[in-house]
C-alpha cells in the first residue's frame, strides 16, 4: 500500500471517529432538545473551528487539548448525570408520584408553551452541540496537522478528513428519521446515558487518565453506564411497587 | 432582581441544575482522577466509580419520602 493510501485510510478512520462521536451528540441534542438550537450550535462551533484553524495554523497542536477536554468532559458529565437521573426517575415512577401535584401540572404547562415559541433558542440544545463540534473539529484539525505534517502532505490529509466528515454527517441525518420515532424519555435516557459516558471519557482524559485501548472505551463506557442505570431502575421499580403497596395497605 | 443577578441565577441553574452534589462530585473526581494520574499510577476507573455513586447518591436523596 503506497504512503499516500496508508495516509489517507489512517486521517480517515480518525476523522471517523471523531465526527461519529460530535454527530451523536449533535443528534441527541437535535432530537431532546430541538434542531433549530442544535444546528446554530453546530454553526457556532464551526465559525469559531474556522477561525481557530484560520488563526493558529500549524500552531494548533500548541492548544490545551485537554483543558479543553477536562472542562468540556466535566460540564457534559454533569449535564449527563442530570438527564439519566431524571429519566431513570420517570421510568421507575418514582417522577410521577412526586410530580402530581399543581407544581408539575404548570411547569409541564410553561414547557409546552416555551416549546411552541419558535424564536426561542434552548440553551442546553445550544451548548451541547456547539461544544461537542468544537472539541472533535479541534481534535480533527489536529489529526490532519500532526499526520499530514510527519507524512509532508497536509492537503492530502484535509481532504481525507473532509470525506470522513461528510460520510459521517449523511449517515446521521439517514438515522435522524428513525430516531425520531423513538419515545421521548426513552431518547432522554438514551442521551442521558451518550452525554454521561463521552463526558467520563473526556473529563477522564482531560485530568491526564488514559483509557485502556483508547476510543475503543467509549463504547465500553456506554455500555457500562447503560447496563448500571437498567440494573438502578429495575431496583428503583421494586421499590416504587412496595411503597404503593404499603400505602394501599395503610389506605 | 438585578441583570447581574439573574445572569448569575440562569448560570446556576443551568450547569448545577436539580442536585448541587452532581456537580460537586464531577469536579471532585475529576480533581481525584488529576491528582492519581499525576502520580504515574493509572486512574482511568476514578470516574466510571464516581458516576455510579454521584448517580445512585443523587437518586437515593430523590425518592426519599
Amino acid at each position: 500500500m503506497s504512503r499516500e493510501v496508508l495516509l489517507f485510510v489512517s486521517v480517515f478512520l480518525a476523522s471517523a471517529v471523531e465526527g461519529v462521536e460530535a454527530v451523536t451528540i449533535v443528534l441527541a441534542a437535535g432530537l431532546t432538545r430541538g434542531w433549530r438550537s442544535a444546528l446554530i450550535g453546530v454553526g457556532a462551533a464551526l465559525v469559531v473551528l474556522a477561525a481557530i484553524v484560520a488563526a493558529l495554523g500549524p500552531a494548533l497542536t500548541a492548544l490545551p487539548i485537554d483543558v479543553l477536554r477536562l472542562f468540556v468532559g466535566g460540564l457534559l458529565l454533569v449535564f449527563g448525570l442530570q438527564w439519566l437521573r431524571k429519566a431513570m426517575l420517570r421510568a421507575s415512577g418514582f417522577e410521577a408520584v412526586h410530580d402530581e401535584g399543581a407544581t408539575f401540572a404548570q411547569e409541564v404547562a410553561a414547557a409546552r408553551a416555551a416549546a411552541r415559541e419558535p424564536s426561542a433558542i434552548d440553551a442546553y440544545g445550544f451548548t451541547v452541540s456547539f461544544k461537542g463540534v468544537l472539541l472533535e473539529g479541534l481534535e480533527v484539525a489536529f489529526i490532519v496537522v500532526t499526520f499530514g505534517s510527519n507524512q509532508h502532505d497536509v492537503p492530502l490529509a484535509a481532504l481525507a478528513a473532509l470525506s470522513a466528515v461528510l460520510v459521517v454527517v449523511a449517515a446521521g441525518a439517514a438515522a435522524r428519521a428513525p430516531l425520531s420515532r423513538v419515545p421521548e424519555n426513552t431518547l432522554k435516557y438514551g442521551v442521558g446515558v451518550m452525554l454521561t459516558s463521552f463526558g467520563t471519557f473526556w473529563g477522564a482524559e482531560g485530568a491526564g487518565a488514559s483509557w485502556p485501548g483508547d476510543d475503543v472505551a467509549i463504547p465500553a463506557l456506554i455500555a457500562f453506564v447503560l447496563v448500571t442505570s437498567i440494573v438502578l431502575v429495575g431496583a428503583l421499580r421494586r421499590r416504587h411497587a412496595r411503597l404503593i403497596t404499603a400505602a394501599g395497605g395503610a389506605a | 432582581m438585578t441583570p447581574i443577578r439573574a445572569l448569575l441565577a440562569f448560570l446556576y441553574d443551568f450547569v448545577v441544575g436539580d442536585d448541587p452534589t452532581i456537580a460537586v462530585a464531577v469536579v471532585l473526581a475529576l480533581g481525584v482522577t488529576a491528582a492519581i494520574a499525576a502520580g504515574g499510577v493509572s486512574a482511568w476507573w476514578v470516574m466510571p466509580c464516581a458516576v455510579i455513586g454521584a448517580l445512585i447518591g443523587s437518586l437515593h436523596r430523590a425518592i426519599r419520602v
